[in-house]
């Protein structure tokens, strides 16, 4: 069976889950499953075939199981926007069209995507420029204390969504070409007392400050993980000229941080980086002096940013009752909790839910976007819950074994990187939902309402499938002993 | 890079277990706590828009309370009516967002709000049937319950009427009543929970409060010495008054001094004197032992909210209850001292005479005979059960005979019905320091083979007033509805 066959198949379920999912909301409605079910699982079915045609006709060697898992979890999401609100689902859906059309533009345009290293700085301003479109003012938006949106006359979108592709792009055709600059230890060996030198005498510093400071655990663990880090890097030797960039860019994150003010987005940008470096250069070490770098920031900012501050209060003690009764307080995370313990092993069911209050409003604050999960969980239990992550888990496995098969170095930097991000994205509204993490306003990828998140989702889609075209081309080639 | 990018996908699959480990938390594991957390009010919302079953009395068809739908469509909510008003008020209690939930409404809540544990959920759902409370047909008889609220009057008190033979409460009336159709406005409520209020209408005095018994209690003491042996109803004792009982002389009532008399002739007079001795021989264990027996000293075994009732026994002076150093002789004739005083609620009294009524076996006083879905389906049917053996079978044939002798020529003659035996015994106490009386009477019919066990009793009863004259009425009253009734 070749690859386009099995990815038509794989639409099968998804047409399944479309058309049960609106009848059981129409259902718990108490409205007729009218052909209405059909029509709306027809359509559905009909983008997504046309996609897969498309796919078939441009890439007819990429992975086949990416496309239809993010069927799924977009099929998944409609059904859920629908039962919160039917009007927002209709919207959604002209949403995947177009994300279908721009998802189409992008494989169209770029039959192969080592093009985009050529625009690298290009591509790179373009992501900071969309990060700080947010503090221009008369465009600028602030959400819940963060900028994380731009208006212009009726269109809100959210350029941390696309932002969040460019700078992948950015960095994983940067590494390519440092990679081996970074990793490369160019001095022989320390001689064993060198090395005992260069460890002791950061231990001992290290334990003089814990005995004269009386520091938290958590710092102190911090601060430990900072010195070892940072002495396992030092004895690589790296070249720091090539090192400059890379603290560019935790100084980049930091800044955004203080302008965007959101934490969740932070996390995501910085974690993938972190991700990429450590892909590229094979050193922990880079990864632990990144970390605690950041962490460290974060926490510093967080004692001098109010709505940093407020939000990691909230995240500790959501219970608290005045912090419940707050502007901006913990309401919304308790109700996310409280709406997750109603759904039990089983859910309540899909559209039994509550969420709407007697006298008109919903009891779960932006179930749409931010909580989509919260619903998700009350509806489904967390059977449902845990079969959706375990959509994700599927997808990012595809995304990861993508970046496994790419031959070049670039492709499987962007792969991983796209994957991470996208990782990293579900990791942080689901943490944020279930208080892993304090909860920022982050969407869940393919499931939560916006039309930002679709079109950049589609767009991280496309890149991917276009990388695996070629890796599996390739690979393909290379094992019918290179005869073309 | 391959072995990094596996190291990668290894950390997605440990953060991805977290947040299933987190999710699994919060609706598994703490889904309970949440659902209690005082913040959380999805359950009152979600009960709001969940029409409560029916509260039905004995026949099925009387209605106790109900749910009536207000607005429509999405916002449509239910509110609790209770068409029989103050008659019912407390045994049934009341159901509102605002104030929460009393009585029966609270005790069976999870039957009127259909609230099934996860798998019946499930169940349900597969049958496509919308959540809805099941009905709950209460044992309670509506003509005696209205009866006995109407003999009550202005008068504080409470009557309380069971099956012996299953323990269903079949009347629980409690003075001053409060309608529970207006109690949740708040200034009815916080009128009645006032501090000055002295008439506490919301207290359900058939359980939540404690009275002293009088010679009611004398059964009790009869039933000790007759079970252990220590006493037959022939047993001659000094009747003599007044007498010394822990160094402090005891009087009979009106000073009367009977000599040397059986133990029936004593009961049938409620003679102080013999009992008092009576007590002291069977010693202060062995009448604690039988009070237990008989359902003192701990909650009463009632379907109804634990914090809504109150344990009979011996209590000192800070109202904690207590099982020696208590004089034995005034607390076996109901009385007592600063060391301890016999407290008793009206259903403890009432499963007195309904213990010895059916043989010497209490069962568990039951307010709910069965639970009935929509659908007319049983639901849970409510099996009497026994709560203990109190006495061997002849001991309360014993002890039913010399009650049908208070009846027939002493104290309780008022509570005699023409053509039905009545068995019972009367109780008169004095109160605020011999101002007023707490009068009461116990008893059941038929003597043969009975089918009601009764309590009565009225508060601050003028001096002069007795169980005799002021309590045996209403309880022959009652019994003669219930009798008639069925």
């Amino acid at each position: 069976m070749s690859a386009r066959t099995r990815e038509l198949f794989g639409l099968l379920p998804v047409s399944l889950l479309v058309c049960a999912g609106f009848a059981a909301v129409l259902v718990a409605q108490s409205q007729e499953v009218s052909d209405l079910t059909v029509t709306y699982g027809a359509v559905f079915l009909g983008l997504c075939v046309f996609g897969h045609l498309f796919i078939r006709a441009r890439l007819p060697d990429a992975d086949p199981y990416l496309y239809p898992l993010a069927a799924l979890l977009a099929a998944f999401g409609l059904v859920m926007i629908y039962r919160i609100d039917t009007e927002l689902a209709r919207e959604q859906a002209q949403w995947f069209v177009i994300g279908l059309v721009l998802f189409c533009a992008t494989i169209y345009l770029l039959p192969d995507h080592h093009v985009l290293e050529r625009y690298r700085y290009t591509i790179a301003a373009v992501g900071i420029a969309l990060l700080l479109l947010p503090r221009l003012p008369v465009i600028g938006e602030q959400v819940n204390g963060a900028f994380l949106a731009v208006k212009v006359g009726p269109i809100q979108f959210q350029p941390a969504e696309f932002a969040k592709l460019a700078i992948i792009v950015f960095l994983a055709s940067y590494l390519r070409d440092t990679r081996d600059v970074l990793v490369r230890s160019r001095l022989k060996p320390l001689t064993p007392t060198a090395t005992a030198l260069l460890y002791g005498i950061p231990a001992a510093l290290f334990v003089l400050v814990l005995l004269a400071l009386d520091l938290r655990p958590v710092v102190a663990v911090l601060l430990g993980v900072f010195v070892l880090s940072l002495v396992t890097l030092i004895r690589e030797r790296p070249s720091l000229k090539h090192f400059g960039p890379l603290l560019l860019i935790w100084g980049a994150a930091m800044l955004m941080l203080v302008f965007i003010r959101d934490l969740g987005s932070s996390l995501m940008f910085f974690g993938a980086f972190l991700a990429l470096l450590y892909v590229a250069t094979a050193r922990l070490s880079i990864v632990g002096v990144g970390a605690t770098l950041f962490l460290g920031g974060a926490a510093f900012l967080a004692s001098t940013v109010g709505h940093v501050q407020s939000r990691i209060d909230t995240w500790l003690d959501p219970f608290d009752p005045v912090l419940y009764e707050a502007q901006g307080g913990s309401f919304q995370i308790a109700q996310s909790l409280f709406a997750q313990a109603d759904g039990g092993l089983f859910g309540q069911g899909f559209g039994r839910a509550l969420l709407e209050l007697p006298g008109g409003g919903n009891i779960i604050p932006a179930a749409h976007t931010d909580l989509i999960y919260a619903v998700i969980t009350d509806e489904l239990g967390l059977f449902g819950a845990a079969g959706l992550i375990l959509v994700y888990l599927l997808f990012v496995a595809r995304g990861f074994k993508t970046a496994l098969v790419a031959s070049d170095g670039f492709s499987k930097l962007l792969a991983t990187g796209l994957t991470a991000v996208f990782a990293l994205q579900v990791f942080v509204i689901v943490g944020g939902v279930t208080k892993v993490i304090p909860l920022t306003g982050v969407t869940l990828p393919f499931v939560s309402y916006g039309g930002s998140s679709i079109l950049a989702n589609m767009v991280l889609l496309a890149l991917l499938l276009i990388v695996s075209d070629h890796a599996r081309r390739d690979r393909a080639r290379g094992r019918s002993g290179g005869l073309v | 890079m391959n072995r990094q990018i596996l190291h990668l996908f290894a950390l997605t699959l440990v953060l991805f277990g977290v947040l299933i480990a987190f999710t699994s938390r919060w609706s598994v594991f703490e889904a309970e706590s949440l659902g209690d957390n005082t913040l959380n009010r999805r359950g009152l919302l979600e009960q709001q828009q969940v029409p409560r079953g029916l509260i039905l009395a004995r026949d099925g068809r009387t209605v106790l309370a109900e749910s009536v739908p207000e607005g429509s469509g999405d916002a449509r909510i239910y509110t609790r009516r209770y068409p029989q008003g103050s008659v019912f008020g407390h045994p049934v209690g009341y159901s509102y967002i605002t104030i929460g939930e009393s009585g029966l409404e609270r005790s069976r809540n999870d039957a009127l709000t259909g609230d099934l544990d996860e798998f019946g959920t499930i169940f349900r759902e597969l049958q496509d049937r919308t959540r809805e409370g099941d009905d709950v047909v209460t044992a309670l008889d509506p003509d005696a319950q209205r009866q006995a609220m109407e003999l009550l009057g202005d008068r504080k008190g409470s009557i309380v009427a069971l099956e012996p033979a299953t323990g269903w409460v079949r009347v629980a009336a409690s003075t001053p009543g409060y309608d529970p159709n207006t109690v949740d406005e708040p200034d009815v409520f916080e009128a009645l929970n006032a501090p000055d209020n002295t008439e506490r209408q919301l207290i359900n005095r058939a359980v939540q409060t404690n009275y002293p018994p009088g010679s009611t209690f004398k059964v009790v003491t009869a039933a000790a010495a007759l079970d252990t042996g220590k006493a037959t109803p022939d047993s001659i004792l000094d009747g003599s008054s007044p007498q010394e009982v822990s160094g402090v002389p005891l009087n009979n009532a009106g000073n009367v001094s009977y000599g040397p008399i059986t133990l029936t002739t004593a009961l049938t007079n409620s003679v102080n004197t013999v009992f008092a001795q009576l007590g002291e021989q069977v010693g202060t264990r062995t009448l604690v032992e039988y009070m237990e027996r008989f359902g003192f000293y701990r909650d009463p075994q009632l379907d109804y909210p634990e914090d809504e009732m109150l344990a009979s026994g011996v209590r000192n002076a800070d109202q904690q209850l207590v099982t020696s150093g208590f004089d034995v002789g005034r607390v076996a004739i109901g009385q007592g001292g600063a060391e301890g005083q016999v407290q008793v609620t009206p259903l403890q009294m009432a499963e007195v005479a309904a213990a010895v009524a059916n043989g010497g076996k209490l069962m568990q006083p039951r307010l709910t005979e069965r639970v009935v879905a929509k659908d007319g389906r049983v639901e849970e049917d409510i099996e009497p059960a026994q709560q203990s053996q109190v006495v061997k079978p002849e001991t309360a044939q014993q002890l039913t005979e010399m009650m049908a002798s208070v009846v027939d020529e002493g104290t309780g003659t008022r509570a005699a019905l023409s053509g039905v035996s009545v068995a019972g015994k009367t109780g008169t106490a004095e109160v605020d320091n011999g101002l007023a009386n707490q009068v009461w009477f116990i008893g059941f019919a038929p003597v043969e083979s009975p089918r009601y066990a009764i309590a009565v009793t009225l508060e601050d009863q003028p001096v002069g007033s007795s169980g005799g004259v002021d309590a045996a009425p209403l309880a022959a009253a009652v019994l003669q509805t219930l009798l008639e009734g069925s």
